[in-house]
């Protein structure tokens, strides 16, 4: 692992010590951070799995009640009686914070026009067939609105795991050693200097009695 | 904020949705997809775009945009052409992203 280029001084060497603890903390923060999400985001996931599933089995049906209400009604009669809509769905969008993830949550807002009810249409002139697909898809929509808010949830999630994944990953094996690596570089480095130092000394006070006394210990 | 939510696929599939009040947008051809959704996701009026599977995979990279925002979210699903699970396999594609294998739906 490559040390970092600095000067091998003891300033130096505190203020790596102290990035070193800020970047233990950091990292271990981050983990914590990391496997809640994971664990928010497995349940989560397994979540929407399942109404994924049920969403897609419901949504087969609808359309084949379609397809039989299409087979006993004339196209015509058929598009004109799904043209106008007595009602309009929406969505109020809000957000939810989850582990600093913006997650939106979604709540389904219906404004009926008239007193019919969910059918657009007159009975008079349209199947039974018809009834069945419209009332089956508007049965399945609370649970398409909620498979939309999961779903998006999940990948929110999915993004943020990664970069906090890659957070820690950098910090635990990368940043971390080589702080580590570097302080034990320098003070290396110090103490080698001292011992220089030291034989320095010792040598030159030899000389120094050598040259006062002729005398050598 | 109440936003409105939207169905874009082929006119078989799509049929019936406008009745019960989402938005129903007819696409029928797959080059038009990425066109058709472009318009859709731009006018910020919609916070749910349902898109059936085959146009999902034909407008992917101008769906792709939006994966990092929080509206509109968009969800593909199965039309009356089949189930082509791309759903299930975006899911699993999730959780490879989160976990770095799929771990769920091996």
């Amino acid at each position: 692992m490559a040390i970092m280029n600095v000067n091998p001084t003891r300033m130096q060497m505190t203020k790596l010590k102290k990035q070193l603890q800020t970047a233990r903390r950091g990292h271990k923060m981050l983990k914590d951070k990391r496997d809640e999400l994971m664990r928010q985001f497995i349940e989560l996931v397994q979540e929407n799995k399942k109404l994924r599933d049920k969403v897609e089995a419901a949504l087969s049906e609808c359309h084949s009640h379609f397809i039989s209400a299409s087979a006993v009604m004339s196209r015509q009669a058929l598009d004109s009686s799904l043209m106008s809509s007595g009602q309009q769905t929406g969505v109020d969008v809000r957000a939810k914070n989850i582990m600093s993830v913006d997650v939106p949550v979604f709540s389904a807002v219906s404004e009926s026009s008239d007193e019919g009810g969910i059918f657009p249409y007159g009975f008079a002139f349209t199947s039974f067939e018809l009834d069945d697909a419209v009332q089956s898809l508007n049965e399945l929509l609370p649970d398409m609105i909620k498979l939309a808010e999961i779903e998006k949830s999940c990948e929110l999630m999915a993004a943020e795991i990664e970069r906090t994944r890659r957070r820690v990953n950098s910090l635990e094996h990368v940043m971390i050693p080589r702080y580590e690596e570097t302080i034990r570089y320098i003070s290396m480095k110090l103490e080698e200097n001292d011992r220089s130092s030291r034989t320095r000394l010792m040598k030159v006070k030899d000389m120094l009695l050598d040259k006062a006394h002729h005398y050598s210990g | 904020m109440v936003k409105n939510i939207a169905f874009i696929g082929d006119s078989e599939s799509v049929k019936g949705f406008g009745a019960v009040g989402i938005d129903a947008v007819i696409c029928d051809s797959p080059e038009n997809a990425a066109a058709v959704f472009k318009k859709i996701a731009e006018k910020d009026r919609y916070a749910v775009v349902y898109i059936t599977e085959e146009l999902y995979e034909a407008a992917q990279k101008e769906i792709q945009r939006f994966s990092e925002t929080a509206v509109p979210a968009v969800i593909p699903l199965p039309g009356t052409r089949g189930n082509t699970r791309i759903g299930t396999k975006r899911l699993s594609a999730f959780v490879e992203q989160a976990v770095g294998s799929d771990i769920l739906f091996k």
